[in-house]
């Protein structure tokens, strides 16, 4: 049997840049392929949305193995956006998602500012999308490397021409890496460049080394932290950004566990949550959270998940 | 469909390098097939290990006391399966499964060697009663580096026709490699088919003596997982498809059994310049 939420008299649902959505839990992009494998043990247009795994405008093969470390309640990866390329993704994997009645975020990524414009371009009129995350925590072939989201106008740049590529209508969420020194300025760059919310926050860069090799473990030597280990750096950055910008739309993730990582998401300012790594210990995590999440409300005597959010400011 | 189970663990017993677990598995036995493993989880909710060990289902049981259960084969070598082999009887176990694509069956009653190395030849055993249910000859070769690395020979023994042994110090069989014998253990079988599984290089190896004897392989393959579901993409490697194009497969959802001849052993651990979407200008 799949897994669904359970009946609840706490209302679950939200509001989220123009988007109605009957759960506050989404998948973390990356830890969730295109939702099909998950649909094995959750109905997966039972949860508030799929964020798929960012996809770029060519097929990839992404970074040969080691991918992966195990760390302290957590992990680093380094896949390198494996992947099929916009065009395939939109004929399988979309089209699968839309015929379940599944609500998808699309992540897209691209190696230079015209590419996150032209993979933008291909997702006007695809049923099902409700919404783009733009993943800015890549390498910026054409500047040395440099990670957008590190830098304000960068991160504006891809943000400004993503926008000119979808119809108005069509939220955007920028994802900000939490590897700055101020990430309430880039927040307000590229909400300034037409960002209707925020994904906060992707993965810390780390590095682990093989004690028997005495090298970098992962074949691409560094990858992105996340876990557990990482929620008190995500709800600190969460926090930050919703004193900063009190109206702009929040996705909280970075190492929710159970409802109870989730609740200090909402009360540090996050209107909704992605679940990632723990879906890897836990296929039904989303779900799970979400029964979690209404239960503790139950129990505090909020009728709403609306009524916690911010909470922490007052 | 693969599930979640919450189950305790039934027994678990050393046997000579290894622990043979027996856990609680609901309906997993209905669902499983030779080939298909299990994700078990490193301690409770709270646990600072966050990612599943995959293994190989050793044995299942749908109708024993306990109603259904699988047996895995551990060899403690790091945090996670040394907590697996502390586990004691009436312990909790968190298991998904079954998962992974079975092994293939032949549709013709050929003969088939089976090869295992070390406690990679754990799937094998309930495979050999598949192969003998539909009337397949079973020839079986273990191999570890020590006699007490050796997994099964007794089972082997009692299900096969032949059962060669070989140990890289000479303490049990014969001193050398499972390779060392398997092309006598083909000829004299007449086989039509090598299943093997075990360490990677011993994997290769098997497919190359198959490759020259013009019989078809199959391999699994144990590559390190994270969710062993295929969401997290770790677990890759290059396989050319029947198009004849080399991609970067996920073993838990397209193997651990792959045919020898398709997976690119030399390039494990790299990504073959023309595989699909590889990277052209150092970008990935």
């Amino acid at each position: 049997m799949k897994r669904v939420p359970k009946r609840t008299s706490v209302d679950m649902s939200v509001d989220l840049a123009r988007i109605n959505l009957e759960s506050p839990v989404f998948t973390a992009s990356g830890c969730a392929a295109a939702g099909k494998e998950l649909d094995q043990f959750i109905d997966i247009t039972s949860i508030g949305a799929v964020v798929t795994k960012s996809v770029m405008l060519n097929p990839r093969s992404g970074r040969a193995t080691p991918r992966m470390a195990e760390t302290p309640s957590g992990m680093l990866n380094g896949i390198g956006l494996q992947g099929p390329g916009i065009d395939e993704f939109i004929a399988n994997d979309l089209s699968w998602l839309s015929q379940k009645g599944a609500k998808t975020i699309v992540s897209i990524a691209g190696n230079n500012v015209e590419e996150f414009g032209k993979v933008a371009d291909k997702l006007r009129d695809i049923p099902g999308v409700v919404g783009i995350e733009v993943n800015i925590s890549c390498p910026n072939v054409e500047n040395r490397g440099q990670v957008f989201a590190c830098n304000p106008n960068a991160a504006a740049d891809v943000i400004n021409t993503v926008r000119r590529n979808v119809s108005a209508s069509m939220p955007l969420f920028a994802k900000l890496s939490p590897d700055v020194t101020d990430i309430t300025e880039i927040a307000r760059a590229v909400v300034k460049a037409g960002a209707d919310g925020l994904s906060v926050i992707n993965t810390l860069l780390g590095m682990v080394i093989d004690i028997d090799t005495l090298k970098p473990k992962l074949s691409g030597k560094t990858g992105g932290l996340s876990g557990p280990a990482i929620r008190p750096v995500a709800i600190r950055c969460v926090y930050q950004i919703r004193k900063a910008l009190p109206e702009i739309p929040i996705i909280g993730m970075g190492g929710i566990r159970n409802g109870r990582d989730a609740v200090e998401f909402f009360a540090a300012g996050a209107n909704a949550v992605s679940v990632g790594t723990t879906v890897f210990n836990d296929p039904e995590a989303c779900v799970r959270i979400h029964d979690e999440i209404a239960e503790i409300l139950q129990e505090k005597g909020l009728r709403s998940i609306r009524d916690i959010v911010n909470v922490a400011h007052n | 469909m693969p599930i979640v189970h919450k189950g305790t663990v039934v027994d678990n017993k050393k046997v000579g390098s290894y622990f043979v677990l027996t856990a609680t598995a609901a309906d997993m036995p209905k669902e499983f097939k030779p080939g298909n493993f299990v994700a078990v989880a490193i301690g409770d909710e709270r646990s600072s290990l966050i990612l599943r060990r995959a293994f190989s289902i050793y044995q299942v049981n749908d109708r024993g006391v306990y109603g259904g259960t699988v047996d895995i084969v551990v060899s403690p070598h790091g945090p996670g399966t040394d907590y697996i082999a502390s586990l004691k009887r009436n312990d909790p176990i968190n298991l998904v499964g079954p998962l992974g694509k079975p092994f293939s069956l032949p549709k013709d009653p050929v003969p088939c060697v089976l090869v295992g190395g070390g406690y990679g030849a754990a799937p094998l055993f309930t495979l050999a009663e598949a192969l003998t249910a539909r009337g397949c000859r079973v020839d079986f070769i273990l191999g570890a580096s020590t006699q007490e690395k050796l997994f099964g020979m007794l089972e082997a023994r009692r299900i096969s026709t032949t059962l060669s042994v070989t140990t890289d110090d000479g303490t049990s069989g014969q001193m050398g490699r499972v390779t060392d014998v398997l092309p006598d253990v083909i000829t004299k079988s007449n086989a039509a088919v090598v299943y093997a599984c075990g360490p990677m290089q011993m994997l290769k190896a098997v497919s190359e003596v198959a490759l020259l004897h013009g019989i078809v392989s199959q391999t699994s393959v144990e590559e390190s997982m994270a969710c062993g579901i295929g969401v997290c993409m770790t677990c890759v490697l290059p396989v050319i498809g029947d198009d004849g194009i080399t991609r970067m497969l996920r073993s838990c959802v397209d193997g651990p059994a792959f045919r020898g001849d398709k997976v690119r052993w030399d390039q494990v651990g790299q990504i073959p310049a023309d595989t699909w979407g590889a990277p052209s200008e150092g970008t990935h």
